[in-house]
């Protein structure tokens, strides 16, 4: 792992953050600091809760109780718990991934990152107006919002499919053209729901380079809900696990694994058994 | 208050012979998830096959009333459940799986197709039939006013809930009812699992015309006339009752049914005719406003 | 696999044909038996008496059991399948008639007063045509661009005309200032509408829009002092030349003109005025696909959650589409005002919304030319066939099943991007997001 070009900063601090749906208690009281510059993986067991978290982080569910503070490098504080909807995406500046991949699939892949950029672009063509009467302003926003995009598709591979339906595009394609697809809102904080999901192991590695290489050259803070072990390990700098809704360890990945509460939750053994088997394993 | 009481009953009538419309749209959607443009249609084609059936019976020499009813009852319910079936097994079946709205405007072309084709067969004008159902019974009486219910209105709202309940013992205890629930929850993973998925659609769409052609039966000895148009205007207000209730929903297509008809029969009683059905849809669209989904319709919630 | 261009049915015996025939007719006798062999007609007393028509029922039952026996005997049992690829020579031509389709209509267009001056009948059809066909491209915007199924359309349609004809009648406002006015008036009906459907998926989304329509028609029915109720508004001002009245004066369009007067100078005007609307319609929808707000629609119509996190304001821009959409409507409302100079709320019902997204749906969402075409063949079609009144509905209404069986998308259902980097690929219908309807597809 290399030291994170950061400063230590926390960059989204999650305050006994509880979610309810009726009787069932997704999310509880779950409380910790993502920092600045630093990449946060939040694992845990199916179920766990951890794509509940993303939801009302990205302003998709409502918290029941908690907070969720965002602290922008040069725009103060933002309180995620009452940004609903869009607006966290686009005053927070938080962008996210799907687990199950939402791309504008009869859109080609350039239009979906054009998309993305629908807000600057709107200002641009004076909400309309002007682009209308084609005026000067638009089109060259438009040539600069085709430039990101072209530098994204760069990054991520994906310059040879630019004009190729979004829907046509191979799996893995699919979930970079996501990634690229967030990266183009300019983000501070980027939320990854299991980026790496039936990637193979070749794929992998190329998405370890991709998210490093957003890391450092952009300073973006990422927050990573992941299953694939390897990417965990080798690129987050702080580790999160979730258990029926509960943070049950939290600390570096060296820290994690060896966790014997983080191994019986994937094991699955009862608690009275960890430290059996913790003496047994030789912790 | 007497007043009150009798617009109630009117209200009830109305709404049980909409809610019996609704059903048949709500179990089509809940199953194959398509807004049955036609299914007003196939009440109004119930309708017309009760009258000419029992202008048959009785041009044969059944005069007996209860006896002619009974027949005229099974062979409109048969028939019109035969309209069901062909309506879906050719316009819908086809396009089952393609395109979402490809379904709707199929459904539109049936509903347009089967009002002229009754047009034409039988003629433009109003069919008026003498009162079959005769006598009424005095529920409460005051100086001014008397409450009375007829006996029309009786077997009108007695055969809704017998039917309701029937309908609702069929979908939660028998074979059927286990498979057209299966089907409304995941289409694929029914068939997957041996249920005949097209065997149960098809009989979605034929109980549901069957129950719509018995609403044409109770329309056609409650009003006494019936016209090929009435397919339209009334398919819209059990399809507005339907989605009040919870689309996809049985008691919902009840309930929703009789909210309409108890909206209708008050806003005209106490405040203006001509704007009973501005009401209605008025208060659907407050409605689904605070609740979505209709007042009983399952929440949908959507995966992020 | 049958080669292709062949006609080999799959196997079927005589035998098995005459079944699935016999079925077929079977079948027919039962839905046909009571509502044709029966005729039902008020008789001298008043009360309904019924009569045979046995030998209308045989036909029928025939021609079921003649076409379900030939149907058998070519296509076999399965699904119908036309031979095997169509041959190789079919596609490329199809591609070089589609780019010459547009310009070529459009040059029909411009002509078609030219060819048929004295044909009052064709120029009056011709204007019927266009209005639908902006009406097509109005509505194409809300359902085909930003996937918002919208049952109601008519109710703007009704706004533009009732605005403008009671802005014409008690203000005296010429045209000109009359249109924008109807067009924002009804705009504004856009936004009223979209505010209670913000939160509605699908096609509880489709039944408040056609509510909507009814209210709008049943407060035109009956507000009878305002809009004059089921009888309408009348004398309603015909369009001038820009001031200049098409009548018989000196001081008329033909007079200064040194024109002989005929009152088809006022038709033709009429024409130009509904093929300018309608070029107005189309450019401003193929410039908005290019901006912002445009290709906004689009996304929300491929996934709306995915939109929201992009940080896109859903709402407005569901507003936005319904209003821009309406004011469309509006406009061609205006312009149905001044050409009737008579408008009642009988031309606002269901069925025009129905009609109008049918021809939507048949030309293929988001293709203007489609839906062009498609208005094209359904008016014209239609009113061709005036003289055979109920039979020319049955046929319509059987049209669009058939319609929708053989081409589920549409006439024209692929997707031209709006922006590309090399090359334009269209893309095919089957990736293409569809109006939303109940749950959303990942």
């Amino acid at each position: 792992m290399t030291a994170p070009m950061t400063d230590d900063a926390p960059i989204l601090i999650v305050d006994h953050l509880s979610m309810r749906f009726g009787g069932l208690i997704a999310v509880d009281d779950l409380s910790f600091v993502a920092k600045r510059g630093h990449i946060t993986a939040l694992i845990g067991p199916n179920g766990a809760g951890k794509t509940t978290v993303f939801n009302c982080i990205t302003g998709f569910y409502k918290p029941t109780t908690g907070l969720m503070r965002l602290a922008h490098p040069d725009r103060g504080v933002y309180y995620l718990e009452r940004l609903l909807n869009f607006r966290v995406a686009k005053l927070a500046r938080v962008a996210r991934t799907f687990q199950n991949i939402r791309l504008f699939a009869g859109m080609t892949v350039l239009e979906n990152l054009v998309v993305a950029q629908h807000n600057t672009l709107m200002v641009a063509s004076g909400f309309t107006f002007a682009g209308l009467l084609g005026l000067r302003t638009y089109r060259k926003a438009e040539n600069a919002a085709v430039d990101k995009a072209r530098y994204w598709l760069e990054r991520t591979n994906l310059l040879a499919r630019a004009d190729d339906a979004a829907g046509s595009l191979a799996y893995g394609e699919q979930r970079r053209l996501e990634i690229a697809r967030a990266m183009c809102t300019d983000p501070v904080l980027l939320c990854l729901d299991e980026p790496a999901a039936g990637l193979n192991a070749h794929e992998s590695a190329e998405l370890n380079e991709l998210l490093k290489f957003i890391q450092r050259e952009h300073h973006i803070s990422i927050l990573l809900i992941e299953h694939d072990m390897s990417v965990v390990m080798q690129i987050s700098d702080h580790v999160v696990v979730l258990d029926y809704g509960v943070k049950i360890a939290d600390g570096t990945p060296d820290e994690i694994r060896n966790d014997p509460k983080v191994i019986a939750a994937y094991l699955g053994v009862e608690d009275e058994e960890v430290e059996k088997v913790g003496a047994e394993v030789g912790l | 208050m007497e007043y009150f009481v009798q617009q109630l009953i009117i209200g009830v009538t109305h709404g049980s012979i909409y809610g019996l419309i609704a059903i048949g749209y709500t179990m089509v959607y809940g199953i194959i998830g398509m807004i049955n443009f036609a299914h007003g249609d196939i009440f109004m084609v119930g309708g017309f096959i009760a009258m000419i059936a029992f202008l048959a019976l009785v041009a044969i020499g059944v005069t007996a009333i209860p006896l002619a009813l009974f027949l005229v009852l099974l062979i409109a319910m048969a028939l019109t459940a035969l309209y069901g079936w062909t309506v879906e097994r050719f316009a819908y079946r086809p396009l089952r799986h393609s395109f979402r709205l490809a379904p709707l405007i199929s459904a539109i072309g049936m509903s347009i197709l089967l009002t002229n084709y009754v047009q034409i067969a039988q003629g433009a004008r109003v069919k008026p039939l003498p009162p079959l159902v005769t006598g009424d019974h005095i529920l409460m009486s005051s100086e001014a006013f008397n409450v009375q219910i007829s006996n029309i209105q009786i077997i009108v709202i007695a055969t809704t809930f017998v039917l309701m309940a029937g309908f609702s013992w069929l979908v939660a205890r028998t074979r059927l009812g286990r498979d057209m629930r299966a089907c409304e929850q995941d289409l694929k993973m029914a068939s997957l699992l041996g249920v005949d998925v097209d065997r149960t659609i098809s009989l979605t769409f034929v109980i549901g015309a069957a129950l719509a052609s018995v609403a044409g039966i109770m329309y056609l000895l409650y009003y006494g006339v019936i016209d090929f148009y009435i397919g339209f205007v009334a398919g819209i207000k059990a399809f507005t009752a339907a989605v009040l209730g919870g689309i996809g929903s049985l008691p919902g297509a009840m309930l929703g049914g009789l909210l309409i008809g108890l909206i209708e029969t008050f806003w005209s009683a106490y405040f203006s005719v001509e704007y009973k059905d501005v009401a209605a849809f008025s208060i659907l669209i407050v409605a689904l406003i605070f609740l979505p989904t209709g007042i009983l319709g399952r929440p949908e919630v959507e995966k992020v | 696999m049958p080669d292709k261009a062949s006609h080999t049915a799959p196997s079927i015996s005589v035998a098995d044909a005459l079944k699935d025939a016999a079925l077929a007719a079977l079948v027919a006798f039962g839905l046909f038996f009571l509502l044709i062999g029966l005729r039902s007609a008020q008789g001298p007393t008043g009360a309904l008496e019924v009569s045979t028509r046995f030998t209308d029922l045989a036909m029928v039952v025939g021609a079921v059991f003649a076409g379900a026996f030939g149907r058998a005997m070519i296509f076999g049992r399965g699904p119908i399948r036309f031979g095997g690829e169509m041959p190789s020579w079919v596609a490329p031509t199809l591609a070089v008639a589609g780019r010459f389709a547009t310009p070529a209509l459009l040059i029909f267009a411009l002509l078609v007063p030219v060819l048929f001056f004295q044909n009052r009948y064709i120029l009056d059809l011709g204007i019927l045509v266009l209005t639908y066909v902006m009406l097509g491209w109005g509505l194409n915007i809300v359902v085909g661009l930003a996937g918002l199924l919208d049952l109601g359309y008519v109710a703007f349609y009704a706004v533009g005309a009732y605005s403008y004809a009671l802005l014409a009648t008690n203000f005296e406002l010429s045209f000109w200032i009359c249109l924008p006015l109807a067009g924002i008036l009804a705009a504004f009906a856009g936004v009223l509408l979209g505010f209670p459907v913000l939160r509605l998926r699908g096609d509880y989304l489709a039944i408040v829009t056609l509510a909507f329509g009814e209210i709008v028609r049943l407060v035109l029915l009956n507000w009878q002092s305002v809009t004059g109720g089921p009888n309408g508004i009348s004398s309603i001002p015909r369009p001038s030349f820009f001031g200049l009245p098409f009548n018989n004066e000196d001081g008329g369009f033909a007079a200064t003109f040194g024109l002989e007067f005929s009152s088809t100078h006022r038709i033709v005007f009429l024409f130009y005025l509904i093929l300018a609307l309608a070029l107005i319609t189309n450019w401003a929808t193929l410039r908005l696909r290019r901006l912002p707000v445009g290709r906004a629609w689009e996304a929300m119509r491929e996934d709306e959650i995915a939109c929201r996190s992009l940080g896109i304001n859903t709402t407005t821009t569901k507003l936005t589409a319904f209003a821009i959409g309406a004011m469309f409507g509006g406009f061609a409302g205006s312009f149905f005002a001044t050409r009737q100079g008579f408008i009642s709320p009988e031309s606002f019902n269901f069925g025009e919304s129905a009609l109008i997204l049918a021809i939507v749906v048949l030309g293929g969402m988001g293709s203007q030319l489609g839906v062009a075409v498609a208005a094209l063949v359904m008016i014209a079609g239609f009113e061709l066939f005036r003289e055979f009144q109920a039979y020319r509905m049955v046929v319509f209404g059987l049209a669009m099943v058939l319609i929708m069986i053989w081409r589920p998308r549409g006439l024209i259902s692929t997707r031209e991007p709006s922006l590309y980097l090399g090359e334009k690929k269209i893309i095919p219908a089957s990736l293409v997001g569809e109006a939303r309807s109940g749950g959303s597809g990942s």
